[in-house]
């Protein structure tokens, strides 16, 4: 039994050709609904192109100009370039009525997480993925508020691989931990809220991993180890490779959750659990924006 | 010190500085500016009330402050503490990982700021790769770059050669910032000296978490023996020292613990929370510093010492199942 092809796909357009773009590229390959029409950088050399090209993708290296002058080419954009780039990007796409997933923290567009506001963030041009460590932490963090809301401190710390950290991540270090930090905020609702990111060379490389502090007097452990066993299923049911290693744990007058993202091994090997928790996310998104076109479209 | 300075001590600390004639004091949290946090452990005054404080006390000594990317951000603490007065910025990474301190160490730089690139945990990586590392920040504008031995886990032999490589391939001057985990951290400043580095990160009384970092007032009477001519006031400095060890709440000691991690080379910082982990999962601190080694941790991931302490209990509880299992056979 194989998969059954759709004969409808919506197009997609691909900008940046760096891990996050790439990555993306090979998890539409899978997607009934989505296509690569277009994967477009500046870098001619780059691996990701190669790779395209070697899939039969159209490419190009006139990043979003290729866009802006075929139009036709794709209905949704994912912009994985960086934060200063989805500044210029987004209003020439907005102007196309493109449908935008935007990658990099620019934090431009709506916020989105799939398990929290998916439906809501349908009805929206621009839609912001935040950053890996927002996407693996947010849910938790509700779940953590669901049973104390009086919490007033939550803190992530994610360490991943240096291998999965491309150059965009490196330069856009600063509005990393700054957009994931206020995503927590925004959606959990929590007053202070702080995340750190570091980078780690260890060879074989580390996977994704993060932990979550929480500040609360008196917790209820068994209230919050169910909210997070619960939260954790949920999550994977759009990334697979998530899993709580430890916790909740109460020590040193903190509650303490870590969790690991096992990737899919698509573009980088399975460590990269971080591009993964994005671009599932994102892919969630696309897919439920197509399926939404596509039954007009048979409407 | 738990990052529990008060103001007190720290106008009595800079005051001294001031007095001994020390060329930069770097104020602020133990991991920089940011890093207060339920990670690292949380300071009692925010970075800006004690860049605040030691600034007033300072006329020729510089005030300077530490910074590591991922933990503290422009936005947030480079701005605020260059408002408050800073003329010194230390920006720190891992030492493979020098393109994260681009916007920090450019942003630094722009605004006329004495900028240094600091490579942690520079036992992990050659002095090839160290060099090429420090070609980036010295790229980026950096005035000159800080190589840390966070592990205190150098011999003098290796500061010699790797402190040698960068000297001889930089424009720019070297420093060298030794912890004392093996006993090394006074030898191996001077292994840099000799190697050709220009100057040496080194605290009163040798203050820092876990052995402690290179004790100043020895390494002044050290290089005064040498005829190595510092300006440094020898007295003040024992001064300085007499009161930050009337601060600490326990010795800053090589111990099992803190020789372990030198051993393991693992950053010093561990230490404390080693301890702590330990104790709540009954397990065997060395042995948490020598599976921290094996996993190759850098400095800033103290949450996987519960990670890693959870699993050797768990290690130690299936080998005691076994046991009973095999008894019962």
């Amino acid at each position: 039994m194989g998969i059954k092809k759709r004969s409808h796909k919506i197009k997609v357009g691909i900008i940046g050709t760096g891990n996050i773009g790439s990555d993306l590229l090979i998890k539409i390959q899978r997607s009934l609904y989505l296509e690569c029409s277009m994967f477009t950088g500046k870098n001619p050399d780059s691996d990701g192109i190669r790779k395209a090209k070697a899939l039969g993708v159209r490419t190009s290296t006139d990043s979003i100009r290729v866009i802006e002058k075929n139009p036709e080419l794709c209905d949704i954009v994912f912009d994985a370039t960086s934060a200063e780039s989805h500044l210029v990007h987004a209003p020439i796409l907005a102007k196309l009525h493109k449908f935008v997933i935007d990658m990099t923290p620019s934090r431009i567009g709506s916020m989105c997480v799939p398990l929290v506001n998916l439906s809501e963030c349908l009805q929206k041009s621009n839609v912001n993925m935040i950053t890996c460590g927002g996407q693996a932490t947010i849910p938790l963090a509700i779940a953590i508020r669901s049973v104390h809301p009086e919490v007033d401190y939550l803190e992530l710390v994610s360490s991943i691989s240096s291998k999965s950290a491309g150059i965009g991540t490196r330069d856009n270090i600063d509005e990393y931990t700054q957009t994931t930090s206020d995503g927590i905020k925004a959606f959990a609702h929590i007053p202070h809220t702080k995340a750190i990111i570091i980078l780690n060379p260890a060879e074989p490389p580390i996977m994704m991993h993060n932990t979550v502090y929480a500040h609360i007097e008196n917790p209820d452990m068994g209230k919050l180890t169910h909210a997070i066993q619960e939260t954790v299923k949920q999550i994977q049911k759009y990334v697979p490779g998530y899993r709580l290693v430890l916790g909740p744990l109460f020590e040193n007058n903190r509650v303490t959750v870590m969790t690991e993202v096992i990737g899919r091994g698509d573009y980088l090997p399975v460590y990269a659990g971080n591009l993964d928790i994005i671009n599932c996310a994102a892919i969630a998104v696309a897919e439920r924006y197509a399926k939404m076109k596509l039954s007009s479209i048979h409407k | 010190m738990g990052h529990q300075f008060t103001a007190e001590q720290i106008t009595m600390y800079a005051r001294g500085a001031e007095k001994a004639g020390t060329e930069v004091i770097i104020v602020g949290h133990g991991n920089g500016l940011g890093a207060s946090s339920l990670q690292l452990g949380k300071s009692l005054l925010p970075d800006k009330e004690m860049l605040e404080v030691a600034g007033k006390e300072l006329k020729k000594t510089k005030l300077g402050a530490f910074l590591i990317p991922g933990f503290g951000t422009i936005q947030n603490d480079l701005e605020p503490a260059l408002d408050l007065g800073v003329q010194v910025l230390m920006i720190a990474c891992h030492c493979t990982e020098a393109n994260v301190t681009k916007q920090h160490i450019r942003y630094a730089v722009k605004k006329g700021i004495q900028t240094y690139g600091v490579l942690m945990m520079s036992h992990m990586a050659t002095g090839e790769q160290l060099l090429e590392q420090a070609q980036f920040m010295q790229e980026y504008g950096a005035y000159g770059i800080l190589i840390m031995d966070s592990a205190g886990t150098y011999l003098p032999a290796d500061v010699l050669s790797k402190i040698g490589t960068l000297v001889h391939g930089l424009d720019i001057g070297v420093g060298f910032h030794a912890h004392n985990n093996l006993g090394m951290a006074i030898a191996n400043s001077i292994a840099a000296i000799q190697a050709g580095a220009t100057f040496i990160d080194a605290t009163s009384h040798g203050l820092g978490a876990g052995a402690g970092n290179c004790q100043l007032e020895v390494l002044a009477a050290v290089l005064q023996r040498m005829g190595i001519e510092t300006g440094l006031d020898l007295y003040s400095l024992m001064d300085n020292s007499d009161i930050v060890a009337g601060i600490m709440k326990r010795p800053i000691e090589i111990n099992t613990v803190t020789l372990m991690s030198g051993l393991a080379g693992v950053f010093s910082g561990f230490a404390p929370h080693v301890e702590k982990a330990a104790k709540k999962f009954g397990v065997d601190p060395r042995d948490i510093f020598a599976e921290l080694g094996k996993r190759k941790v850098v400095a800033g991931q103290e949450d996987i010492i519960i990670d890693v302490a959870s699993y050797l209990k768990q290690k130690k509880d299936f080998k005691q199942e076994d046991y009973q299992l095999e008894s019962l056979l």
